[in-house]
């Protein structure tokens, strides 16, 4: 269960957001739509604790997570958030296997291989395991971040632009794996977009302008 | 998994950590060789000089005369008159004269003339065969022996001077009675015979280009009575001279520099001048070696740099996975430290196989000693010193790494 309520944030003097104020249960998904210089990206990365807000409140099962220090956020991603971002991004000399397995021990957990294998079969990428990140197309790239999101099995799952480079058809299916997945482990599911395509798929969903 | 990542990304940029790990490579092996080679000749120059206190020859370069007496490498200073240096060994201090008596040679190998104290100096023994007892018996040093295919019983013709291009004396040949056991010094590398031996060829060869009629010492003079009558003209090259206490180090030398036709020289001295020139050019060296080093320990900061720009996302994206600062600062540094590490143990392994092949080359002078392959303490500062360019070369950019906004970075890709 993720709650929000009147977060703000400053860049600077000029360039200031307040963001409405949400909830999102477990098990379920919230859509975060905007367009560009709306704040998506600055409220994506306040709930990834990235950013720390001006004020406000951001809970994940009534912990208080706003105004923690860099190293406890730092401790607070790896042990309840997953992140999908909109490019994915790997380390490049690592295998797709090693990638996966870098979330674990990047949070200090034991490194869950069969977990990795597990979600690479149901994600589809079984085969690709061994090889590098770089020989991967888009699509098979971006399945492979969702598994790497869920390998810690987290209570909030934040997707950054997740279906603006798919087709229809791909925009589809990412959308009913991030929700399946998320469901399977009772994690918040939040995707913050400007595509208009999900507008009408998600019922619990905030318009940022 | 540290561990792991810092090697893929090795792995991951072979050229970038060849080149790093082949400089690194470079200035380790060559101060590596140098450090081997100076300890081998230091230990060498040591053991051949153990003992000797004073060598007394004719005037010219004292370092000469140590040179070519007590190692026999340079030519010799010229000859002396053998009851002139008996004068000085009648000298209480004295504890024993070894004289030595040169000028030939087989294949390059010098032909020593000189007697049992020389044997007992080096404490050497008759590997095989038995002592030269007649005028041209010889024994063989074990390197001469090896390298010649002389065998006990074979005879062969000495040629004049110190090179291998001297005139041959046909008329009298040498034959082998003894070969040495290997004993580490210069005596592997000569041929020795007995004072009259060398006396006896050379005689020979005055009378035959005089074309003297007198060939009253034609016959063999092997007779006691006719060599010591001759004793008075005999000449030598140099003799070495032991003193019974350090007392004749202070007076000796001095006084034969001074009041004789003799030259004193002490080994201690003119080794330690040797050393100090040979000193500057093993200095320069040196300082090519730790330049490659350094310049090594750049090329790990740029590759390391220019592969932080690259991985700035990569570095992002770890951290916002949760990794502490911290820990990918001390990945990144593990990257510098284990270049450093492979040029290092490459450096060490590629200064031992050059020893190997120089020690092939040089064997006929210079036999290397295998039991100093080990790891020698000055390679412990080198190990150090290679450690910490790599760990300096690879902070310093990994310090970024605590600059690093994650948000922007993130955003901005």
């Amino acid at each position: 269960m993720l709650t929000c309520t009147n977060l703000t944030f400053a860049y600077n003097a000029q360039k200031q957001f307040s963001f409405p104020s949400f909830a999102c249960n477990d098990g379920e998904t919230l859509l975060i739509l905007g367009n560009s210089g709306t704040g998506k990206t600055t409220l994506l990365h306040l709930l990834a604790l990235l950013l720390q807000p001006k004020s406000g409140s951001i809970q994940i099962n009534t912990e208080e997570f706003a105004q923690l220090s860099a190293k406890d956020a730092a401790k607070a991603r790896a042990t309840h958030l997953g992140i999908i971002y909109q490019k994915s991004h790997f380390v490049s000399s690592l295998s797709v296997l090693d990638n996966l397995l870098l979330a674990n021990y990047l949070a200090d957990k034991g490194l869950a291989k069969e977990k990795a294998v597990q979600l690479a079969q149901s994600l589809g990428f079984a085969e690709l395991l061994d090889k590098k990140t770089t020989l991967l197309s888009g699509g098979e790239q971006q399945r492979v971040s969702i598994a790497r999101a869920l390998m810690n099995s987290p209570q909030v799952i934040l997707a950054d632009e997740p279906t603006s480079n798919l087709d229809d058809e791909n925009c589809e299916k990412v959308i009913q794996l991030l929700e399946s997945q998320s469901k399977n482990i009772g994690a918040s599911l939040v995707i913050v977009t400007h595509d208009q395509r999900l507008k009408d798929k998600f019922s619990n969903k905030i318009i940022l302008n | 998994m540290l561990l792991k990542i810092s090697w893929k990304n090795i792995l991951d940029k072979k050229l970038n950590s060849f080149l790093c790990v082949l400089l690194m490579t470079l200035g380790i092996a060559i101060i590596s060789l140098l450090l081997l080679l100076g300890k081998q000749l230091q230990d060498k120059f040591a053991k051949n000089i153990s003992g000797i206190d004073m060598v007394v020859g004719a005037k010219g370069s004292p370092l000469q005369l140590i040179l070519s007496s007590v190692y026999q490498i340079d030519n010799p200073t010229g000859n002396v008159y053998l009851n002139d240096v008996q004068e000085i060994a009648q000298n209480p201090l004295v504890k024993e004269m070894i004289p030595l008596s040169m000028g030939d040679n087989y294949q390059g190998y010098r032909i020593l003339g000189t007697n049992k104290k020389y044997f007992e100096h080096f404490k050497t023994k008759i590997a095989t065969g038995a002592m030269f007892k007649k005028d041209l018996d010889v024994v063989l040093g074990a390197q001469v022996a090896s390298s010649t295919g002389l065998k006990i019983g074979d005879t062969f013709s000495s040629s004049h001077g110190l090179d291998a291009a001297g005139e041959v004396h046909g008329d009298n040949k040498y034959k082998v009675v003894g070969i040495l056991e290997f004993n580490n010094s210069v005596i592997d590398n000569l041929v020795l015979t007995s004072l009259n031996s060398v006396w006896h060829i050379h005689e020979h060869k005055e009378e035959h280009s005089e074309a003297d009629a007198d060939t009253t010492h034609h016959d063999e003079p092997t007779t006691e009575p006719e060599a010591e009558a001759q004793e008075a003209k005999r000449e030598i090259t140099s003799a070495l001279i032991k003193f019974r206490s350090p007392m004749g180090l202070m007076s000796m030398p001095r006084n034969i520099n001074q009041n004789s036709k003799l030259q004193a020289a002490l080994p201690s001295i003119e080794v330690n001048r040797l050393f100090e020139l040979l000193g500057i050019g093993i200095d320069g060296l040196q300082i090519l070696a730790a330049v490659i080093m350094l310049i090594s320990g750049i090329s790990v900061f740029v590759s390391l740099y220019n592969s932080l720009k690259e991985r700035k996302y990569e570095m992002a994206l770890m951290l916002s996975m949760g990794a502490s600062r911290t820990r990918l600062f001390l990945m990144l540094l593990l990257e510098g430290v284990l270049l450093s590490l492979f040029g290092f143990m490459a450096g060490v392994a590629l200064s031992r196989i050059g020893i190997i092949l120089i020690s092939n080359q040089l064997s006929k002078k210079f036999h290397f000693d295998v039991s100093q392959m080990a790891l020698q303490t000055g390679e412990i500062y080198l190990f150090i010193g290679a450690l910490t360019i790599g760990i300096l070369a690879a902070a310093l950019p990994s310090i970024n790494i605590y600059r690093l906004n994650i948000s922007r970075t993130l955003a901005e890709e």
